[in-house]
């Protein structure tokens, strides 16, 4: 490590600000000149991070505060306890929350299932290859597939009434409704959860298994003091990881229907398109909103996920 | 252990039969077009159609340039970051990390605020600049999983043996990064390509909100006016959707398997 990289590196170390080290004489002659190579390529970087990222958000954070004439106010934040809003999140956190848990659960069996349960190793990879591609099968085309399936007229609603006679509609399925969108988000909740939580439970070593049973431990014993506490960081960071996912979803849910959710990006959408809440700082509140709750939910992520690396090694 | 695997293939039917459903209902549904028998005439439809043939280029193109300028930025940034600046990898990481956390219809709302037709750079006045805020949201998409891709790919060589090697022979930092670095990354690099166009050619919401007639907008077009044809796009895109991880997991084959040494 006494290369000439790493002397630049110590070199460059101190110096926290880019455009001043391109300024400073290098150490070695032939670096002499690479520095400003250095800012330029940082600088494609750091003006698309400030114009396209930092700015255009901040400039919505500002206006959260702004009432029309541009003074200071928090009216547009206690706006978003009116019921509409405060319905529109009450109902996004609810099916967010149901599609990530069902989809954590759910992809967790699954994921034990292909690893863990003896079943031939080809099936293992068809389930993780097709969870690559569902996972990203989201938006438009999983709402038509979906429509196509469990709609009024889907195949399997048809299917359903002419073979045995079974309304779905009638006897209270809607795929329109909480558990019908909560059944659709799951098409790419559960893949999603099956390539997170699979290296780790890839990473759950055999001697564990022969340790706890040498010492008496049933199978039972064995994941309720073994298994699922070092999978639960995992487990925790997922689900958090899901939720957000769900969260912020639009397309799906509005390719379903346009107005038979009331969950709060649909809301958004309704209100970028034509300021339907008649406030352009109510709007950039909700935005926030939005924001803080995705936010959180990826901060508890982030932090489980440093943890659980320490054991699955 | 046998009442484990009998579990196991039960846990695995359910599943199976949740997820392979849909499509084959899809299929079938897309093929009954006709009262008596099964035909592609959907899809005859959705593939004749001029609309289809424009919008779905048109994503092509866009996805291009966003894999084109999401590379130009990250590629150097993160070659600075490893060789140079280790000290702001956390910055650059959380940088990275921002569109996770902000929802792409808060980033596509706080365009339209701050790029409108009466603020500072108007772009979204002509349909030259609406393309272009739209290429750079979705760079914004894709940049957690580009960063991550060209990343990786840097971890499995020796940056700074070769930057060294390429220096002392005279080549320029613009060069070393072209040159020598890029070639040696190309399969991450090409992964996070190929994720990102998955990303990118469906995408919806951002697409209609500053009102680009993409293959997204298309699809919920179609799917407001027709009943066949939708299913029909659906698999389409999932078709697509394969197509673009096969690549990907086609591609892995060919990434270097030597041990980080750096």
């Amino acid at each position: 490590m006494t290369s000439v990289g790493s002397i630049a590196e110590k070199a460059a170390g101190p110096v926290d600000t880019g455009p001043a080290v391109a300024t400073q004489p290098s150490p070695l002659p032939f670096l002499r000149g690479v520095r400003i190579g250095d800012v330029l390529a940082i600088a494609p970087f750091a003006v698309f991070a400030v114009l396209f990222l930092l700015l255009p958000m901040s400039y919505l954070l500002i206006q959260a505060f702004q009432a029309q004439d541009g003074s200071f106010t928090l009216n547009n934040i206690a706006g978003l306890a009116t019921p509409r809003i405060a319905s529109a999140f009450w109902y996004s956190i609810r099916i967010s929350a149901a599609s990530a848990v069902l989809g954590a659960v759910v992809g967790l069996l699954m994921a034990l299932a292909i690893i863990r349960g003896g079943l031939p190793g080809w099936i293992g990879n068809i389930v993780m290859t097709f969870s690559g591609v569902a996972s990203n099968f989201a938006g438009i085309p999983l709402a038509f597939a979906f429509l196509a399936t469990l709609g009024r007229v889907g195949l399997i609603t048809v299917l359903a009434r002419q073979l045995f006679g079974i309304d779905l509609y009638r006897s209270g399925f809607n795929l329109l409704s909480f558990w019908g969108l909560t059944l659709t988000y799951l098409y790419f909740q559960i893949p999603l959860m099956i390539l997170i939580i699979a290296p780790a439970i890839h990473g759950m070593k055999k001697e564990w298994n022969e340790a706890a049973a040498t010492l008496g431990a049933t199978k039972w014993q064995f994941w309720r003091y073994v298994g699922l506490p070092v999978l639960w960081p995992n487990l925790l960071g997922t689900l958090s990881l899901l939720f957000a996912n769900a969260f912020g979803a639009v397309a799906t849910a509005y390719a379903l229907s346009t107005s038979a959710f009331n969950i709060v990006p649909i809301l958004l959408f309704a209100q970028i398109r034509g300021d339907v809440l008649g406030d352009r700082g109510l709007g950039a509140a909700l935005a926030l909103g939005m924001v803080v709750i995705t936010a959180l939910a990826n901060v508890i992520y982030l932090i489980v996920r440093v943890r659980s690396e320490r054991w699955l090694k | 252990m046998k009442q484990n695997r009998t579990l196991a293939w039960i846990v695995f039917g359910i599943g199976a039969a949740y997820f392979v459903l849909p499509l084959l209902a899809t299929v079938l549904f897309s093929l009954s077009i006709r009262k008596s028998g099964y035909t592609l005439d959907a899809y005859a439809n959705v593939f004749s159609d001029p609309r289809f043939q424009s919008t779905f280029g048109f994503s092509l193109w866009i996805g291009l340039c966003t894999i084109v300028v999401g590379l130009s930025i990250v590629v150097p940034a993160a070659y600075y970051v490893r060789l140079r600046a280790p000290h702001l990898r956390p910055v650059i990481e959380f940088v990275t990390l921002l569109p996770l956390i902000i929802p792409a219809i808060v980033l596509v709302f706080g365009y339209v605020r701050f790029y409108n037709s009466s603020s500072w750079l108007p772009l979204t006045n002509s349909n030259f600049g609406t393309a272009t805020l739209l290429t750079l949201a979705y760079v914004a998409l894709g940049l957690p999983y580009m960063y991550r891709a060209v990343d990786t790919g840097l971890r499995t060589i020796d940056v700074q043996t070769l930057t060294e090697a390429a220096t002392i022979m005279g080549a320029n930092q613009f060069q070393v990064i072209t040159q020598v670095i890029f070639p040696n990354i190309i399969v991450a690099v090409l992964s996070g390509a190929f994720l990102t166009l998955a990303i990118v050619i469906g995408e919806f919401t951002i697409a209609s909100l500053l009102g680009v007639q993409v293959f997204g907008v298309y699809m919920e077009n179609i799917g407001a006016n027709r009943a066949f044809e939708p299913a029909a796009l659906s698999i389409i895109s999932f078709v697509l959707t394969w197509g673009a991880m096969g690549m990907i997991a086609f591609l892995g084959r060919f990434a270097p398997k030597t041990a980080p040494r750096t």
